[in-house]
């Protein structure tokens, strides 16, 4: 029998319905294993009697259920990015300006998935108001990666990509902005998805840019990250806005089509000088890769590639320092402790509230909104950023799917980058055009790079298309076993 | 166009943030090097190309959803005040704004 923390999401699950396992020795198991390795940095806030007390009505649900009577995922504990709000467990968005903070109410996906039976095992690291992308934003605590600890995790999503890879926890909740949820994949070596823009309610995820942010599963394989989206996707139309009105779909049903004649797109723009030979190499591999199971590679343009830098990180920074003016100091969060009038309290918690790179971004979104630039600067991203989903629009005339490299090297030197924000952007070239367009995307482990570093695939589907998406990458890891391999120094027990 | 110490004062006033000068100096020299990578996006011919806000408005329809406008929660002013820095008798208290 597989080591508990070895086994996939629907392996656990298959476990608990024969009552092989309980809930409560699953989420016993992990928090051992969280706290084992708790220098990874990968958690910030475990409370084990609030999820204990979750294990056991899952407990109950399923002695009670019979078969086919409970969620397919009833008693699967899994753990949150701490950026999704939740009742029982602190709420920080990896921020000095939410320490200690309680949310009064779960975000939908936190929600959706408890309904499924869930169980949450704790909040985990990210950046800051998920601004970043190496998890060194975090204003609470480093996060290592366990392929290799001198290195960063990837980020936003940084500590869901190390609990997941390190077996911490047999999934997380992710969210994606500009690539938070492939690049950490990538960069862990596991798998995770976004859903198109619209498909998961932002309700209760604490919001960076509004137009841009999606929630989604980050777990070791497809099959999993199928299951789990099955459960977290789905209108809010009381609660979100943007949420599309567009019904839950089981995606277990199509992972197992066959890839015969699939048409899968290349981007020249993605294969180019700033490509990393390694990352060239485990890619062009998993390609031939596909051709075996019977796909055909089409070349394919996406022309506006490299202007998806300046049109994202002129877009999210508007959208964030809108979104963070509601930290004031005033009905919740941090507050100066020595201030003078009304402004200077603002000004001061602000100061104190939020790290450099929030900061920044603050800096340069409310210059682009300001009176005179908006136009030169705000307006003109929104019109580019059309101009960029339309190319993908062309191109999925001539193809189903597309694939590329999630990044252009494998996860880099803590440190390495941290004094150049601009050096940090640029590295976020390939996940943010499907982001601007607001199309799904996944990464899914095909290979290693330099330092023997996990290398991620970069699957993109048209709007809608999570169900063929995962599939693609089902059928991949049915014939490789990347996704399997883990970390050294992770088999110890617990 | 490169911005200047009083832009960055500026700024920062409008986005109630106070700076330090190490901090402000940081800022001009790295929003400058931002605004470098933003010069090509600025020379994008956009004549005739509509903003996009929802992504999927590429190819479908998306009105941004209102609801009617009644009350769906209970009062949970006190839970909801519960992370509140200062608050009494259920009200949020701030620094005296009039005189």
């Amino acid at each position: 029998m597989t080591d508990l923390h070895d086994s996939t999401v629907a392996e656990l699950a298959a476990r608990l319905a024969l009552k092989e396992v309980s809930a409560v020795e699953l989420a016993r198991h992990f928090l051992q294993r969280a706290a084992a390795h708790d220098a990874l940095g990968a958690y910030l806030s475990i409370d084990e009697e609030v999820t204990l007390q979750q294990a056991r009505r899952a407990d109950e649900a399923l002695a009670a259920g019979g078969v086919g009577g409970v969620p397919a995922l009833c008693g699967v504990p899994i753990a949150h990015k701490d950026i999704f709000v939740t009742r029982d467990f602190p709420t920080t968005a990896g921020s000095r300006m939410l320490e200690g903070y309680r949310s009064p109410f779960d975000a939908t996906a936190v929600s959706n998935l408890a309904k499924a039976g869930v169980v949450t095992l704790g909040k985990l690291n990210c950046d800051e108001f998920a601004m970043g992308s190496s998890n060194e934003n975090s204003a609470f605590r480093r996060v290592l990666n366990p392929w290799d600890h001198a290195r960063i995790p990837g980020g936003s999503s940084g500590g869901s990509a190390v609990a997941v890879a390190a077996r911490l926890a047999p999934a997380a909740t992710g969210t994606d902005t500009g690539g938070s949820i492939r690049q950490p994949a990538s960069f862990c070596g596991i798998t995770g998805i976004k859903p198109t823009y619209g498909r998961a309610s932002r309700y209760g995820m604490v919001a960076f840019a509004s137009s841009l942010d999606q929630a989604g599963p980050m777990a070791r394989t497809a099959e999993d990250c199928a299951m789990l989206l099955s459960a977290l996707c789905g209108p809010d139309p009381d609660r979100d806005s943007t949420s599309l009105d567009v019904p839950a779909e089981d995606f277990t049903r199509s992972l197992s089509g066959s890839l015969e004649g699939l048409r899968i797109g290349i981007p020249r723009e993605f294969f180019g000088e700033g490509l990393a030979a390694d990352v060239r190499t485990a890619i062009d591999a998993a390609l031939k890769e596909y051709e075996k199971l019977g796909a055909k590679l089409v070349g394919i343009s996406l022309p506006r590639t490299e202007l998806s830098i300046p049109v994202y990180y002129i877009i999210a920074p508007a959208e964030a320092s809108s979104n963070l003016s509601r930290f004031d100091g005033v009905k919740f969060g941090h507050r100066a402790k020595q201030h003078g009038d009304l402004l200077d309290m603002y000004r001061k918690t602000r100061a104190e509230g939020f790290g450099d790179e929030v900061k920044r971004r603050i800096m340069i979104g409310t210059y682009v909104l300001s009176h005179g630039y908006y136009d030169a600067y705000y307006l003109q991203a929104q019109k580019v950023r059309r101009m960029i989903a339309d190319d993908f629009q062309q191109a999925f005339r001539q193809c189903d799917v597309i694939a590329g490299p999630v990044a252009p090297t494998v996860a880099w030197k803590i440190g390495e980058k941290s004094a150049d924000p601009v050096a940090n952007y640029l590295a976020d070239i390939f996940t943010l055009p499907g982001s601007l367009a607001g199309l799904p995307g996944m990464s899914v482990p095909c290979g290693f790079g330099e330092g023997g570093m996990p290398v991620g695939l970069q699957l993109m589907g048209n709007y809608f298309a999570e169900g063929r998406l995962l599939n693609v990458a089902h059928r991949f890891q049915q014939a490789t076993d990347f996704h399997a391999r883990k970390p050294q120094g992770m088999r110890a027990a617990p | 166009m490169a911005l200047t110490h009083q832009d960055i004062a500026r700024i920062a006033n409008l986005a109630r943030l106070e700076l330090d000068s190490d901090e402000s100096e940081r800022m001009l020299s790295q929003i400058n090097g931002f605004f470098d990578i933003v010069e090509k996006m600025r020379a994008v011919d956009t004549a005739n190309i509509e903003p996009l806000s929802h992504p999927v408005g590429v190819v479908q329809d998306v009105v941004l959803r209102l609801r009617d406008d009644v009350a769906s929660e209970t009062n949970q002013r006190e839970a909801n005040q519960r992370s509140a820095p200062a608050v009494e008798r259920g009200l949020f208290l701030v620094p005296k704004v009039i005189e």
